[in-house]
């Protein structure tokens, strides 16, 4: 080895193992979260902060999934909404109609979403910009009202009643509202990190590349069509994961799951918590909730304040809230710095 | 060796390359001059890809490329830099480097291990001292000079280990001083990588004093191709291209 090689080995190692450390740091991070979370019953009987946590755990699956494409990929999708429709009529209809355990119903719905985002994808991930946003905002309509208009198999505007069966496995019975909660958690934490996982693998800084600049990728030799109709894919799997647990929560499955509000909900988190980190959408999840929770309380005039809320994300700071917080942060460690 | 077979590419009713047929021999160094609108661009867009030509070939060690997709010909060895510095604005100048050398080594779908990738380290600590931007590993590729982000985009293409380097203008927008700095770096990089090299270039002097060979496009057209003595001398040259202004400063 010669003297230069060897001081190049010097200055790579530290950054190797930074990677290795970020891996473990994230697991830490998860087992903690999922500890806090999971051990909250023991301290309080609330049913309503428990049912908090089980919607936060439905829609910030959703919303991160959707910062995958607009954050990571910079694709605008109007549509996501429709995965989150998917998987909760999907697992809905699978439990009403052939009774699986509910493992074997989970999985197969993340087969049968992706196999559906697979098709939707593969024509809406060639379009640019708006053009993607339009396609799959239409896209989402026609998975509206098909649950709509198939009446005698979705239930049509009544959704799908009667109940989910929630049969017991492996000892988990999710009819029972802690068993539901914990197993809530558990997939919320599972997912963030898969998500995570994701965000940071090369794949990840490949999708952060096509963002930037998608020519200058494809002549690195990136097929970029390839790329983001994966992510596009992969995206529609967490959306119906919380399309899942929202079915599993209310035991049913309802047409409002698939309409374009709930991908403009999803848009409205992202604005609210921030793109530009990973855990954003998570915070504008439990932001987006908590206003809708305590601002029905005490006007019927909600949608008012949540604009004027919006509003002032997007134009008084320009970004979300942990994008904010971020920024703020990076400033005081340039500043401690002397850079 | 590159070889390029009347190679035509027409919009609407404007031949922008017109049967242009050239060798770009192993290790060559290359220049491609020519006024505004005689179609350089649209040559190297239709070499690599951006463009798919009308007809003709596009021959790299024997095989033709004409007409296939950016990334296949970019596999095949065929690396450029953009006229106005094509970066990622958000990745940092190491972040740049390890992903471009992730995409070459085809572990960019890689989704269960942690970037960047061992493996891609010596590749992209190599270019980056290369040209100079070791020094600025953690620097957002956006917050870098108008000269750093054209040597980025250089880096880019060069840290995919390509056979023939296409740069598009590598000192457009420069100072004086700093196109010759970064005209002395072509020239190093191409004595050191020994690879073939093909440059536009608009600087007369800059062309003249390090191309060994030289390309003048006109109206899509060849109008002469030869050493800088020959172009300087060529007739045809002078009246459509050097005017009189140069051709009075040489005499």
């Amino acid at each position: 080895m010669t003297e230069l090689e060897a001081g190049r080995a010097d200055r790579l190692a530290p950054v190797r193992s930074v990677a290795v450390l970020q891996r473990y740091r994230d697991v830490l991070i998860a087992l903690v979260a999922f500890a806090v979370l999971a051990s909250l019953p023991l301290f309080t009987g609330s049913k309503a902060l428990l049912d908090f946590v089980i919607r936060c755990s439905a829609y910030g699956l959703f919303a991160t999934s959707l910062n995958l494409l607009v954050g990571y990929t910079g694709l605008t999708s109007f549509g996501h909404g429709m995965f989150f429709g998917l998987g909760a009529y999907s697992f809905g209809l699978i439990m009403q109609k052939l009774g699986l355990p509910i493992p074997v119903a989970f999985v197969a719905t993340l087969a049968i979403t992706a196999l559906i985002a697979a098709v939707i994808g593969a024509i809406c991930v060639r379009l640019k910009e708006i053009y993607f946003a339009f396609v799959t905002l239409a896209f989402q309509m026609l998975i509206h009202s098909t649950i709509l208009s198939w009446a005698s198999f979705t239930g049509g505007d009544q959704g799908l009643r009667g109940g989910i069966p929630r049969p017991a496995f492996l000892g988990i019975n999710l009819a029972n509202h802690v068993h539901l909660y914990i197993a809530s958690c558990a997939l919320l934490v599972l997912g963030l990190l898969a998500m995570r996982q994701i965000a940071q693998s090369p794949f990840g800084y490949t999708l952060r590349m096509i963002r930037d600049n998608a020519a200058r990728a494809s002549f690195l030799g990136i097929d970029v069509w390839r790329v983001k109709l994966t992510v596009f894919v992969l995206a529609a799997l967490f959306a119906s994961m919380g399309g899942m647990v929202m079915a599993l929560f209310v035991s049913g499955a309802y047409p409002e799951f698939a309409y374009w509000t709930i991908s403009g909900e999803g848009i409205f988190i992202n604005m609210l918590g921030g793109v530009s980190t990973f855990l954003g959408p998570m915070v504008g999840t439990v932001l987006l909730l908590l206003l809708n929770d305590t601002v029905t309380r005490f006007t019927e005039y909600h949608g008012i304040v949540l604009g004027v809320v919006i509003l002032f994300f997007a134009l008084g700071l320009r970004k979300g809230l942990l994008d904010f917080v971020a920024e703020w942060f990076s400033h005081r460690h340039d500043a401690g710095e002397g850079r | 060796m590159l070889e390029i077979r009347n190679l035509a590419k027409s919009f609407g009713g404007v031949k922008a390359t017109n049967d242009v047929t050239l060798d770009f021999p192993d290790g060559s160094l290359t220049a491609v001059i020519g006024p505004n609108g005689a179609g350089k661009s649209t040559f190297f867009n239709l070499i690599t890809g951006a463009l798919k030509p009308d007809s003709g070939q596009v021959l790299l060690d024997g095989v033709d490329l004409a007409g296939r997709s950016p990334p296949e010909i970019v596999r095949h060895g065929i690396g450029r830099a953009f006229q106005v510095a094509s970066i990622f604005k958000s990745l940092t100048v190491q972040e740049t480097m390890l992903a471009a050398v992730s995409a070459d080594q085809r572990s960019s779908a890689v989704l269960h291990k942690r970037f960047p990738l061992p493996e891609t380290r010596d590749r992209a600590e190599h270019v980056m001292e290369l040209l100079g931007l070791a020094g600025k590993r953690n620097r957002t590729a956006a917050t870098l000079s108008h000269g750093d982000q054209k040597l980025l985009d250089i880096a880019l293409a060069l840290v995919l280990e390509p056979k023939v380097l296409l740069l598009d203008e590598p000192t457009a927008g420069m100072g004086p001083e700093e196109r010759w700095r970064m005209i002395d770096k072509v020239r190093e990089l191409w004595e050191t990588q020994k690879i073939t090299v093909v440059f536009i270039e608009h600087d007369m002097d800059i062309v003249f004093k390090i191309a060994p060979k030289i390309v003048v496009l006109c109206y899509g057209r060849i109008l002469a191709t030869g050493t800088p003595d020959e172009i300087r001398n060529d007739s045809a040259v002078i009246e459509a291209y050097l005017g009189t202004e140069h051709a009075g400063a040489a005499a």
